[in-house]
């Protein structure tokens, strides 16, 4: 029985290395932390139910319907995808070797917002069994949109200038989501708290900025030193 | 023999034909609407007035063909009459024919198109976009907002271009992707077109209605049974053509009522 004793082997050699990377101290980012809250006053815009009907089987996915996702919003205030990022004082990096995937899901785009570097590669990837027409909308980049039957291969993409990319399905006119093309590796974007950490950001004085899809980007000065740096922004919405 | 043969050939594809035409063997659907019966009559009548000039003329092509077939280099000398009289025939019968035809279709049509809409029409108004429909109801103020095209925005699900931080009849506006009407109450659809050309096809309602970009379209029905119903493009607008659809749910009157309540109290 050579085969089970390969899957045991393997098995073995999987978990181990598992166990060896997880007790292993992690890498101490070099510098410091960026991390915050971001909220909102005012009223934020009602998010509408998506009405999926004319594609039953994204449809029967989502129960209740999702809802648009323009401001989304959590307990206290808080605002989800907001990408907050260092706009200036630092030096512009190459991009990772390591890629970034977006998916297409129940007719749904997942991240909602996904922040990638300048020439980062970018794979799109589809779930669905039902063909897509994936639509980005860039100002600066090339504009480009291409179809995705079910079980096609993954789309290859990368962007060469930074910037806030909207995309679109053709398709399914509510499938809504962003590319957030950015210049520097130091980003995060927030959680359904609000709540954003930026880790191994070498000391230094960086201009900040919070960026809301349907809002103004809020900028700020922020000096970082070797351990947390706190900073929270606040957007102003409104309901209509 | 060639000429024997190809007759019957001829006579045999004429009839059967035919016969599908007759036997109704591939059909429109049942109709749901008002009108639908009056378009039904003119269908036939012009299936009928059609299909007798097809079988009239593909029956003496065969007559033609087994007569004289057979008989190499034999040619017609003398036509009786001379062919004026011929000539004469065929456009008086083909115009009787266009005239009969449009002064019978008029009465269906014109009740459909050249009559308006009853003052009591449920107004819906309808976005056509690659590759959907959007239908928007004027929510309880009874008003529609107006519509700017700049705003139009699909990320926001603004597909009308609604501007409710100024206009505040926009607010309450109803958008949904499905078409929810009452059953035997007149509806008044006005059709807009964001990018190009689609069509409003419901085959059960007997209306298909291109939608033009920059035209406001009106067209009006009453739906006489209740159900869902597919209403599908007929003009090809692109890749996603075929996957351009949206349902039309048809609802008695107090459970349209209630519908339309909890869409306008969400």
């Amino acid at each position: 029985m050579p085969w089970k004793h390969i899957i045991a082997l393997s098995v073995l050699v999987l978990v181990g290395s598992s166990l060896l990377v997880l007790s292993a101290p992690p890498a101490a980012p070099a510098g410091g932390t960026i991390t915050g809250k971001v909220t909102y006053t005012g009223t934020p815009p009602k998010m509408k139910p998506i009405d999926m009907s004319k594609e039953p089987v994204c449809n029967q996915q989502h129960n209740p319907p999702e809802k648009t996702q323009t401001v989304v919003t959590g307990a206290n205030n808080a605002l989800e995808y907001v990408v907050v990022y260092i706009s200036a004082g630092e030096k512009p990096s190459g991009p990772p070797s390591a890629g970034v995937r977006y998916d297409q899901k129940g007719c749904m785009y997942i991240p909602h917002v996904l922040p990638m570097l300048v020439n980062q590669d970018l794979k799109i990837y589809t779930d669905d069994p039902v063909a897509h027409n994936i639509h980005p909308l860039p100002k600066l980049n090339a504009e480009w949109n291409k179809s995705q039957p079910p079980g096609a291969p993954a789309i290859d993409a990368k962007w060469e200038k930074a910037e806030f990319i909207a995309v679109k399905c053709n398709i399914h006119p509510w499938m809504h989501g962003y590319f957030a093309v950015l210049e520097t590796p130091h980003y995060a974007v927030t959680d359904e708290n609000g709540n954003y950490t930026i880790s191994g950001v070498p000391p230094g004085k960086y201009t900040l900025t919070a960026w809301q899809e349907s809002n103004s980007p809020i900028s700020k000065e922020v000096t970082v030193t070797a351990g947390e740096t706190k900073a929270d922004f606040t957007f102003k919405v409104l309901p209509y | 023999m060639g000429g024997k043969a190809f007759a019957v050939v001829l006579t045999i594809i004429t009839l059967l034909s035919a016969y599908f035409i007759v036997a109704h063997t591939w059909w429109l659907p049942a109709d749901i609407s008002t009108t639908g019966p009056a378009i039904d009559r003119q269908m036939d009548e012009t299936m009928w007035e059609a299909g007798i000039l097809f079988l009239a003329g593909q029956l003496v092509l065969a007559l033609f063909c087994w007569q004289y077939g057979d008989k190499p280099g034999s040619k017609i000398k003398h036509w009786p009459g001379g062919p004026k009289p011929v000539v004469a025939f065929g456009i008086i019968i083909v115009g009787l024919e266009v005239v009969a035809l449009s002064l019978l279709g008029s009465k269906a049509w014109g009740a459909i198109y050249m009559t308006p809409a009853a003052s009591d029409a449920i107004h819906v108004d309808v976005q056509a976009e690659q590759f959907a429909f959007f239908f928007r109801y004027a929510g309880p103020d009874g008003k529609f907002g107006a519509v700017h095209p700049e705003l139009i925005n699909d990320a926001s699900g603004n597909y009308f271009g609604l501007d409710p931080r100024n206009d505040e009849a926009a607010r309450d506006d109803i958008v949904v992707g499905s078409l929810t009407i009452p059953v035997n109450k007149p509806i008044l659809l006005t059709l807009h077109s964001k990018d190009m050309i689609h069509d409003f096809f419901v085959p059960e309602l007997r209306i298909q209605q291109d939608i033009v970009p920059g035209l406001e379209i009106p067209v009006h029905f009453t739906a006489t049974k209740t159900g869902r119903w597919e209403i599908v493009c007929t003009q090809l607008c692109g890749l996603g053509h075929y996957q351009m659809k949206a349902y039309l749910q048809v609802l008695p009157q107090d459970q349209f009522d209630e519908w339309l309540k909890q869409q306008s109290g969400d």
